[in-house]
């Protein structure tokens, strides 16, 4: 048996010298393998973080980061190899309880807060210590304080539920919870995909602290497709590659360039040019509410950014043009979920049935399916997108994040719709898929179709031709294509409001 | 061939004809292999029933968490009243008197659905209350009388072709119709989808009000089906004909591998799984089990049944 949580969260010193190799604060794999039936995730990581170090974590959709994370975590247990915490070496018996007393948590792309409950309340869920009378005031002082320290400005209240948060918030309050102490040691927090759904600003909050929590001792894992991020944020950068480590150095000797290169792609610099060909007619108008604010107007072949902080309103304009509610829309839309679990993936649904259920209506013929040509369509998608499977009838769930938000653009590009809606959806995507995405985009846009997006990525903003900042609902700025920067988009989302 | 039998090991409905299998083996071994056939032809007649509103219960449920219709029973009296009273044994009228049957049981499918959607009434609280409703008008329509069903009807319903029930081979059919629905039309994708995610479903441009208003409508016109032949079966309707299909309709749902959280249907598993449910009250019978015992065995068997095929998965 493990020697009870008790007696390592107490003293955590003593072990120091009960291995060579090991210091207390130190997470080390060695040879970790897992394998999902024929398909191997992992195949031998080693990996060692020492304490008070970022260690960036980058490569492609499917590379296995995911899986590590999911091992590191407890929640996956390896097929083979060890893993060593606080001195203590585990060949099996490592979970989910193990890594809760060892001080090892994790933030993970898919978020695992309970949406019933409120921000306090999930706060309590790891903290078994905040019990007894009084326990919800602690919880929420706990929470608030760590979200004040991380985010300051973040205006969420620890009594929100957290289904009525904009999925940026829910992303905040479960940052903030995996740093927050009670008792026992904070050891390694592991970041998968943290900025993804976090504005410009309140990402660069999170990189701030990242760099205080680190002085203090703790280690952190970051993972991000956003290398700008990884490269300014960690101290060392492992690039990962078909379930292997490919390359494991200082940050300081990457370059951008070399980085992806080290994952395997090339870096493609892109500038949407100029003005384009004079567009087509106008397929969508939505006037502004009565609160003010700017319309918003799109036309055939365009690729229109949705822009400012995260939450302010862009996903709310994608639905009210989705629904045609308040808005002229002439043609019809699909619609491309950022938040892949609650509003994208079909659980139960093979990759195909998935990509195929936008354009069911077209696949009919007397009434019925035809199945044949519905193969045929999920088939000829999957190839588009490079979809990693070996099989379109596998379950959607086999694929990896990434891989199911390819899924998800092609059931959107796969139909007959002339306007696609994008609600952040380049969430935990990877660069190469990216850049594939931005050209197949470019392509849809050459041939007619229009383009409705909303991102948290400034970067993105040079593929549109034109894009709408919002504050606080409605439209506050709007910014052409030759006027598409950073500074020009950050000062439309924070001017204050003429008095 | 060892392959197969793993697949088919695999599927979620295999469970409840195993189950319906091993009981009609032990109740024969008890009789010493006397009657076997007939038990199977009298499983098959009752099962019928059972299998029609099954079906009809398994879409509403597929439709997603909450989505139950708990009217069954009082639909299944309603339209068997509604049926009797208007053929009132006059076999010209039998066309007549079906449509006006299972017009009746529509409405009532709309009427639940308007409870549901417009009223926002959870579909438990809105099924269980509109029963109340139907079944008060059941009563006061066809108070105190008791009208014989036209022969054809009666004959249609008892009728046997080599030993096999007429009646079942007409659900058969339904059966594979519904089967078809669901993998090859818009309507039967659209109610696996809604039952899975409906905000997804929604966002991909599947309309899930309409999908969730017909299939309360099917529901209720499954009954309506029910309630015209029971009633050409046992020779007239009663005001308790449907009682026993409360249970009846859920249990077969989830004994044959249908999904309770929703976006997973199997036609197959309820007829397994009516079968089974005919069979286990034959078996405790022959034993000469009393009703308190029979009971008691009938929800341990239910219980069993759903352990074995492994339920849900946890997640």
């Amino acid at each position: 048996m493990w020697p009870t949580s008790s007696i390592l969260l107490t003293t955590p010193r003593r072990w120091s010298r009960a291995s060579e190799n090991l210091t207390p604060d130190t997470i080390r794999l060695d040879g970790v393998e897992k394998s999902f039936g024929a398909v191997q995730a992992l195949a031998g990581v080693d990996l060692v973080v020492a304490a008070g170090e970022c260690l960036g974590l980058v490569g492609h959709n499917g590379a296995g980061k995911s899986t590590l994370m999911h091992v590191l975590s407890g929640n996956l247990s390896p097929s083979a190899g060890t893993i060593a915490v606080g001195g203590q070496t585990y060949e099996r018996g490592w979970n989910a309880a193990v890594t809760q007393s060892q001080g090892v948590r994790c933030v993970f792309q898919e978020l695992s807060l309970c949406p019933n409950l409120t921000v306090a309340e999930n706060a309590r869920i790891v903290h078994a210590a905040l019990k007894g009378v009084g326990w919800k005031d602690r919880a929420a002082r706990l929470i608030r304080d760590k979200l004040d320290e991380i985010f300051p400005g973040h205006g969420i209240d620890a009594a929100d539920e957290i289904a009525n948060l904009a999925i940026g918030k829910r992303q905040m309050a479960e940052i903030a919870r995996a740093f927050t102490v009670t008792e026992g040691a904070l050891r390694l927090v592991i970041l998968d995909e943290p900025t993804s759904s976090l504005d410009a600003v309140t990402a660069r909050q999170l990189l701030a602290y990242i760099r205080k929590e680190t002085a203090r001792g703790t280690s952190i894992i970051l993972i991000s497709h956003l290398l700008g991020e990884i490269l300014s944020a960690s101290d060392r950068i492992v690039v990962m590659k078909d379930g292997r480590k490919v390359a494991d150095r200082l940050a300081a000797e990457f370059t951008r360039n070399s980085l992806v290169a080290a994952m395997g792609s090339e870096a493609r610099e892109h500038r949407r040019g100029a003005v384009r060909k004079a567009a087509g007619d106008v397929l969508v108008s939505v006037q502004p509410e009565p609160d003010g604010g700017a319309p918003l107007e799109a036309r055939r072949g365009e690729v229109i950014g949705l822009t400012g902080l995260a939450g302010h309103g862009q996903t709310r304009m994608l639905l009210r043009i989705f629904e045609g509610r308040g808005a002229e829309v002439k043609a019809a839309s699909a619609f491309i979920a950022g938040d892949r679990q609650s509003d994208g993936v079909f659980n139960l649904w093979s990759i195909g049935r998935n990509i195929t259920v936008r354009s069911l209506r077209a696949l009919r013929g007397g009434g019925l399916i035809d199945l044949a040509a519905e193969a045929r369509l999920s088939e000829v998608w999957k190839e588009k997108m490079a979809i990693r499977t070996t099989d379109t009838a596998n379950n959607i769930l086999t694929l990896s994040g990434g891989n199911q938000q390819k899924a998800l653009f092609a059931r959107a590009l796969a139909s007959d719709a002339a306007i696609i809606l994008m609600d952040d959806p380049m969430r935990g995507v990877d660069i190469g898929t990216k850049q594939e995405v931005y050209a197949m985009i470019r392509a849809e846009a050459e041939k007619g179709r229009t383009f409705i997006w909303y991102t948290t990525e400034i970067e993105e903003l040079t593929h549109c031709d034109r894009a709408y900042v919002f504050r606080n609902g409605p439209i506050v700025a709007t910014l052409s294509a030759l006027e598409l920067t950073e500074e020009k988009v950050l000062e439309a989302s924070f001017a204050e409001h003429a008095a | 061939m060892k392959a197969m039998l793993n697949k088919l090991a695999r599927q979620p409905w295999i469970f409840s004809f195993a189950a319906a299998l091993a009981v009609w083996l032990i109740t024969i071994a008890h009789t010493g292999g006397q009657g076997a056939g007939a038990i199977l032809t009298a499983a098959l007649s009752f099962a019928t029933f059972t299998i029609i509103v099954g079906l009809g219960q398994m879409m509403v449920i597929t439709t997603g968490p909450g989505n139950v219709d708990l009217s069954i029973p009082a639909t299944i009296t309603l339209s068997g009243v509604v049926a009797m009273k208007v053929m009132d044994e006059d076999t010209g009228r039998l066309v007549i008197g079906v449509v006006a049957a299972l017009g009746a049981a529509s409405l009532v499918g709309v009427f639940n659905y308007a409870l549901i959607r417009l009223l926002r009434i959870p579909p438990i609280i809105a099924t269980l209350s509109s029963s109340f409703l139907i079944l008060s008008t059941a009563i006061s329509y066809g108070r105190g009388i008791r009208i014989k069903p036209p022969e054809p009807l009666a004959e249609f319903a008892t009728a046997r072709l080599v030993g096999i029930p007429v009646m079942s081979l007409a659900v058969l059919a339904i059966s594979l119709m519904i089967g078809l629905v669901l993998a090859r039309t818009l309507y039967g994708r659209s109610v696996l989808a809604v039952g899975q995610n409906s905000n997804a479903a929604w966002l991909a441009g599947l309309d899930v009000g309409r999908t969730r208003f017909v299939t309360y409508v099917l529901s209720a016109l499954m009954a309506g089906v029910c309630g015209v032949l029971l009633s050409g079966f046992s020779r007239g309707a009663a005001l308790n004909m449907g009682e026993e299909f409360l249970l009846a309709s859920i249990a077969t749902v989830v004994i044959g591998g249908t999904s309770v959280a929703g976006g997973r249907a199997n036609v197959p598993g309820i007829w397994g799984a009516a079968l089974f449910m005919y069979l286990l009250v034959t078996m405790l019978n022959t034993f000469g089990a009393s009703a308190g015992v029979r009971l008691v065995l009938t929800g341990l068997m239910i219980i069993a049944v759903i352990v074995a095929a492994g339920g849900e998965e946890q997640r």
